[in-house]
């Protein structure tokens, strides 16, 4: 391995991959086999975090940043002006390994530009995954890109070698990509998300049958929308992610804040800001939906197509709907629970394992860890104290927000004033 | 009445031996404390504890009756953050044990709150040091890591490290506690080493290291600075999650 080049290429292909945010190690159920190297089976692992607070996890690169497409977001797009750099099978295999063996990853997360064709690109990330299995003995994690429009004989190969499969769709509507991506069309990203679903369902069945079935991508498939580039709103984001959900069986849909990297008058200018603040309310709805126990449409519908900026979209939701409130901590049923702002699934795990012991009072719920400053004005428990007010909605939201320093209070006040 | 303070090893059949005594003496009034870390008190009357494995083992027997998995683990865990004190905070925590089942979910008990705080901490670290430790591979084809984690989690990613690295020899180090984990391809062995006076543990010594090792921590800072995304900046988060006092032992974080 010629360091020097290496080098040269690692940071080209590394810095065009950083745009994708999948991150995530875990899910797969890869044990180490006849002691070889690397391990799957756990939790995942974020091994770093870089100065923007997100988490290095893979060694996420581009095999390639050579593209025939010339889609308006992205930087690698065929008519940017940049260097380009490919690298060969047997280099991501010696950097994976040796990264590996140092601790610095969990695996490699491997995307590419699309050169020649689907097929060409999809065979070569297929082949660097199926060396560091099949000669490496390598069973740490690998996240492989569906390439739009490879084979289903391709992206069946792809599922034995790789954890994760993804493809991305970008933009969240197919009116939006007509504009940015003329050369793309939502059906040749679906595809392989099909294929490798519906490999995923009968590799599954027929393990149950026959325990030597081969794995096939155990860490299940995601997706990656950018937010901010195209003019959708929050509502129509949030629906196209729950179709995926639900059709596709995804395990993630990632939020992308556009990071402004052109002067295309189709998108927002350089220098404007990563919309940080809406990603992170966006990220809060879909834990919601995944975990909490909300269908989407009670967050987000034709009346409400925004998501608050400076409160959470459970606080949000609860505001809206105080007819449901208050709750008595010491009785209310689990998804009740988790519906209270205020209160993560922790800390009703502890709610609901504390209470059979003893009623519960203002002065356990704090030590157990629940938001009190947001949590008191939606629930009753052990104590004759209690808001008895008959608050507004904005009563109570402006009270929260005297007494709590969002996050967010600097880039919320600097959105503000652009339209004061 | 005079209060009694017992002296146990420090280590947790140790300490385990002490919780038999107490229960066996019914003692009300007691003080469990490291003989590393002890203190004299004016008015008690110190008695050191001799480890016996097998009232050690009658009292985490009962435990096991009484407590869940992961109660036993907190229990395991909070005992490893070799916090001041903490011992008598697992005293009462066993205590409250034998006489309720299911104790340690009981989250509104304070020493269970206690214990399932602490362990909890104790367990981030443990995570922490799974993502943190950063091997360098030595001339003899040892990949070398040195921790300084604020609790003793060495124990407790013992089998991690094995089961993920098997078929490379590697060691870590606690640098704080004086002793390590060394792995020879075919069991962990618990070591302790002597290093040179003054010997820098964030530099990678040429006499030590294999001429390949600069190369690859090269590779991987440049990785690092063109993975960030500039316009992104967020230096709170990425302090919340790297804390800077890891940092002098990743080599990312140097500068370079």
């Amino acid at each position: 391995m010629s360091f020097q080049r290496t080098q040269e290429k690692l940071k080209i292909l590394a810095d065009a991959a950083k745009y994708d945010v999948s991150c995530s190690s875990s899910g797969s159920k890869r044990a180490n086999t006849n002691k070889g190297i690397g391990d799957a089976t756990g939790m995942g692992i974020c091994h770093s975090y870089t100065e923007d607070g997100r988490c290095v996890s893979l060694l996420k690169i581009l095999l390639t940043n050579h593209c025939i497409f010339d889609c308006a977001y992205c930087v690698t797009r065929k008519s940017n002006d940049i260097k380009r750099a490919a690298f060969k099978v047997q280099e991501v295999v010696d950097l994976t390994i040796n990264f590996y063996r140092r601790n610095y990853i969990e695996g490699l997360f491997l995307s590419s530009g699309i050169f020649k064709n689907a097929d060409y690109t999809m065979e070569r990330l297929v082949a660097v995954a199926k060396k560091l299995r099949t000669e490496e003995n390598f069973n740490g994690y690998i996240h492989l890109k569906s390439i739009p429009g490879a084979s289903d004989e391709l992206m069946r190969e792809a599922g034995l070698y790789a954890d994760r499969l993804s493809v991305n769709i970008e933009i969240p509507t197919e009116q939006g990509l007509k504009q940015l991506a003329p050369d793309k069309k939502r059906e040749d990203f679906i595809k392989p998300m099909v294929k490798v679903k519906n490999e995923i369902i009968q590799y599954k069945a027929e393990k149950k049958i026959i325990k030597s079935t081969p794995k096939y991508a155990l860490g299940g498939q995601s997706t990656q929308m950018i937010i901010g580039a195209s003019g959708e709103n929050d509502f129509q984001i949030m629906q196209t992610s729950n179709h995926f959900y639900k059709n596709y069986n995804l395990k993630r849909v990632y939020y992308s804040g556009y990071v402004p990297i052109s002067y295309d008058d189709r998108l927002p200018k350089i220098g404007s800001e990563v919309p940080m603040l809406r990603e992170n309310r966006l990220y809060q709805t879909d834990w919601l939906m995944r975990f909490y126990g909300f269908d989407v449409s009670e967050i987000l519908n034709e009346q409400h197509q925004h998501l608050d900026l400076d409160v959470d979209p459970k606080l949000s939701w609860a505001l809206r709907n105080l007819h449901e409130f208050p709750i008595d901590v010491n009785t209310a049923d689990k998804a009740l629970l988790a519906r209270v702002p205020g209160l993560g699934m922790k800390s009703v795990y502890k709610i609901l394992n504390a209470r059979r012991f003893r009623r519960l009072n203002w002065e356990h719920l704090k030590k157990i860890g629940v938001a009190l400053n947001r949590a008191q004005y939606f629930m009753v428990c052990d104590s004759n104290q209690f808001e008895r007010r008959d608050l507004t909605s904005e009563k109570i939201k402006g009270l929260i927000l005297q007494n709590s320093t969002s996050k967010y209070r600097n880039s919320l006040s600097n959105q503000l004033n652009l339209f004061s | 009445m005079q209060s009694q303070t017992y002296i146990y090893d420090g280590t947790f059949d140790g300490f385990l031996t002490a919780v038999f005594h107490v229960f066996e003496f019914k003692l009300k009034t007691v003080n469990i404390q490291n003989e590393c870390v002890q203190q004299h008190g004016l008015f008690s009357e110190n008695e050191t504890i001799t480890t016996d494995e097998k009232k050690a083992n009658r009292v985490w027997v009962g435990l096991k009756k009484q407590l869940s998995v992961r109660g036993r683990f907190q229990l395991y865990y909070a005992f490893l953050s070799e916090k001041e004190g903490i011992e008598n905070v697992l005293l009462d925590y066993i205590r409250y044990a034998f006489t309720k089942t299911n104790a340690d979910k009981d989250f509104a008990h304070p020493s269970v709150l206690k214990v399932a705080q602490i362990a909890k901490m104790v367990g981030r670290e443990k995570h922490r040091m799974e993502a943190f430790v950063r091997f360098k591979l030595t001339q003899d084809e040892i990949y070398f890591a040195n921790i300084e984690p604020d609790f003793n989690v060495l124990p407790l990613i013992e089998k991690h490290f094995k089961r993920r690295y098997a078929d490379q020899k590697w060691m870590i180090y606690d640098i704080k506690r004086h002793y390590g984990l060394f792995y020879n391809l075919d069991k962990v062995e618990i070591i302790e080493m002597q290093f040179p006076e003054h010997f820098d543990f964030t530099k990678t010594s040429t006499d030590i290291f294999a001429a390949q090792e600069f190369e690859f921590q090269t590779l991987w800072q440049d990785y690092f600075k063109a993975t960030n995304i500039k316009s992104r900046k967020n230096m709170k988060l990425h302090i919340r999650h790297v804390p800077k006092r890891y940092w002098k032992y990743l080599s990312e974080k140097l500068p370079s």
